[in-house]
């Protein structure tokens, strides 16, 4: 924008679709936060009144809310853990000169492509199941006891089957990064004398530093809401033990039809999410400076 | 100690041949550079004695030891890279010492070779900075300083400057040349530019195809080319290349006069009569375009300023004893 004029136009242009999507982001939040403040139960209909913070006191000092958010807090760690882990081997992995590797490509990306009611599902029932699993079959073919999954390790499950989706995507992130290693850096490095190891831990993993930044953001913003994956499998059992936030505000409109409290917990959830994030900008997001 | 000696060296990628076959020895102490047009071979070959690629027969020797079927850490020599292949996250101190710390030296020696080298490069100032934030003059030190604080048997030069502006570039150039010579350390440079070549050389090897065309000081090269090839790549403006009846008439298939040594007349005198097409006017010196029958456009170096401009007749006289006879094959007759 160079002249004072066209700064001007732009704005003109400009302000139609930032008016919508501010509409958009305010009125629904907005009505959340009205609601939150109501007694407003599906049970009993026209008779909203308002009650102040009372939501909000029994939504934040419900047992299930903290474990509920120690839940949540667990899985979008170890999902990290692992997704990034996994993700750097993986990546390793594809960016070897191999036979195929478009046709293998493809495949490692593909579970990013399932939608993740189906494979909760595919995971509940023809993997993990303990009668009819494919992992009971392993076990009892070696002759152990197969492990029921969902009783014994309800958290781990839904972690395991929410990693396998995520793991793609990181894999994809970094490889592309791994990519853009500097061919004559690498020849830098071998003249140097610097062998596999140290090569991956003073050159590569420093190089791979702004990508997996970048997969610990976009894979926060999506971790924090995992819904389906827990509806699906556990539907937040046994007792709370797989219930995170986004499922607990769940179970408060539509299981509990307490509106107001829900409503309330979104609220809560929404100033936990951007704690989060601002805790995560402030740890690595120095890294997406140039 | 750091002599090197290529014998019978051969590099092919699948079928084709990028170097049939390169004896070639280069004596501790010396600069050497491998000059020649892109794709000739010289960076290949460069690349084959660093062990960044492996040979397809012949042998390299350091020191008088074949070094073929050994990594490029084990040779024992240290490159700079054209693009510099700074390490970008590591300080420029780390940058430099770190070959020295995969080499597992003490902490303290490596830091009292890094300012050693620092101050050689006169890089003391930037040890903390990252390469990022240096201009490409001090990139291009901190990636010399990584290469002479391992104390290699011999550097290796990969078109080191041409990255840099024209200024930068003599500037560096000059720098290079000193560093080589208080060290003492030999050095290979494989360059595009025949000026660098012929400022830095002890001894030029120029290659074509692949294949080494001559061996010699630059001197050598530019008073005695061996063959065509040399004549026109060495020397600039380029050797007048003549053929036909003018150079028959000398016994040869082709002749070569330098620019340089061509009397322009402008009284009716001369060896050719011809019409100047261009007039690049330097100050020092002016180069003629001039167009001579029978001989097409031939380039006259004159030294400063002589008021000719196009569409002049003037008069060529080459000096005859600078006149250098190629034959059929293009080599030189002597």
């Amino acid at each position: 924008m160079a002249t004072r004029q066209s700064t001007f136009l732009g704005r003109i242009l400009a302000a139609p679709s930032i008016l919508v999507l501010f509409l958009w982001m305010i009125v629904p939040l907005g009505m959340t936060i009205w609601f939150s403040l109501l007694r407003y139960n599906l049970l009993d209909p026209g008779n909203e009144s308002f009650i102040g913070a009372l939501n909000y006191e029994y939504f934040l000092t419900d047992p299930a809310f903290f474990t509920a958010l120690g839940n949540t807090l667990l899985l979008v760690g170890s999902v990290l853990l692992i997704t990034i882990v996994g993700g750097i081997l993986v990546a390793l992995l594809m960016d070897q000169p191999i036979f195929g590797q478009g046709v293998v490509r493809l495949f490692i990306i593909a579970p990013f492509f399932v939608m993740p009611t189906v494979s909760a599902l595919v995971w509940k029932n023809l993997l993990m199941h303990p009668v009819s699993g494919l992992f009971a079959w392993i076990a009892t073919s070696l002759g152990f006891q197969p492990v029921d999954w969902f009783s014994n390790a309800p958290l781990f499950s839904v972690i395991l089957i929410v990693a396998w989706q995520w793991l793609p995507f990181a894999a994809l992130i970094l490889l592309t990064a791994l990519q853009s290693l500097d061919g004559e850096q690498k020849e830098a490095a071998q003249m140097d004398g610097v062998g596999p190891f140290s090569f991956f831990f003073y050159i590569v993993l420093p190089h791979l530093a702004r990508a997996i930044t970048v997969v610990i953001l976009i894979e926060t913003i999506f971790l924090l809401s995992v819904f389906a994956e827990i509806f699906v499998t556990t539907g937040g059992g046994p007792g709370l033990a797989t219930t995170n936030i986004a499922f607990l505000v769940y179970a408060q409109a539509l299981l509990q039809y307490d509106v107001g409290g829900a409503s309330a917990g979104g609220i809560v959830a929404v100033v936990l999410a951007n704690i989060v994030a601002a805790f995560m900008v402030r740890l690595i997001g120095k890294n997406l400076e140039a | 100690m750091g002599s090197i000696q290529l014998k019978g060296v051969t590099k092919t990628f699948g079928n084709t041949s990028v170097i049939p076959h390169v004896d070639l020895s280069v004596e501790d102490g010396s600069f050497v550079v491998f000059v020649g047009p892109s794709g000739c071979g010289k960076s290949t070959l460069l690349r084959l004695i660093a062990g960044l690629e492996d040979t397809s027969g012949g042998e390299i020797l350091i020191d008088g030891r074949n070094v073929v079927n050994e990594g490029p850490a084990k040779r024992g020599l240290s490159m700079v890279f054209q693009s510099y292949a700074l390490y970008p996250h590591m300080s420029v101190r780390n940058n430099i010492g770190f070959g020295l710390k995969m080499a597992g030296l003490p902490k303290s020696e490596i830091a009292a070779k890094v300012e050693h080298a620092a101050g050689i490069l006169n890089l003391t100032p930037y040890l903390e900075r990252k390469p990022r934030e240096l201009s490409g003059g001090q990139r291009q030190r901190v990636a010399i300083g990584r290469a002479i604080v391992r104390e290699p048997k011999a550097f290796l030069f990969d078109e080191p400057l041409s990255n840099l502006d024209a200024a930068l570039r003599v500037q560096m150039r000059l720098e290079i040349a000193r560093l080589q010579k208080s060290l003492g350390t030999t050095a290979i440079y494989v360059t595009h530019d025949q000026v660098e070549a012929m400022t830095m050389a002890d001894k030029i090897v120029v290659l074509n195809a692949g294949r080494v065309e001559q061996v010699g000081s630059p001197i050598d090269l530019y008073e005695r080319p061996d063959n065509l090839f040399v004549a026109g790549f060495i020397g600039s403006p380029k050797m007048n290349l003549i053929e036909g009846p003018i150079a028959a008439g000398l016994g040869a298939k082709t002749i070569g006069a330098r620019p340089e040594h061509i009397t322009v007349t402008t009284d009716g005198t001369g060896t050719w009569q011809g019409t100047i097409s261009v007039a690049e006017h330097l100050g020092s010196d002016t180069f003629l375009y001039v167009d001579v029958p029978n001989a097409g456009t031939v380039t006259v170096r004159t030294q400063g300023e002589l008021g000719l401009k196009a569409g002049i007749t003037v008069g060529l006289t080459p000096d005859p004893a600078r006149i250098h006879r190629f034959d059929n094959a293009g080599k030189a007759i002597r």
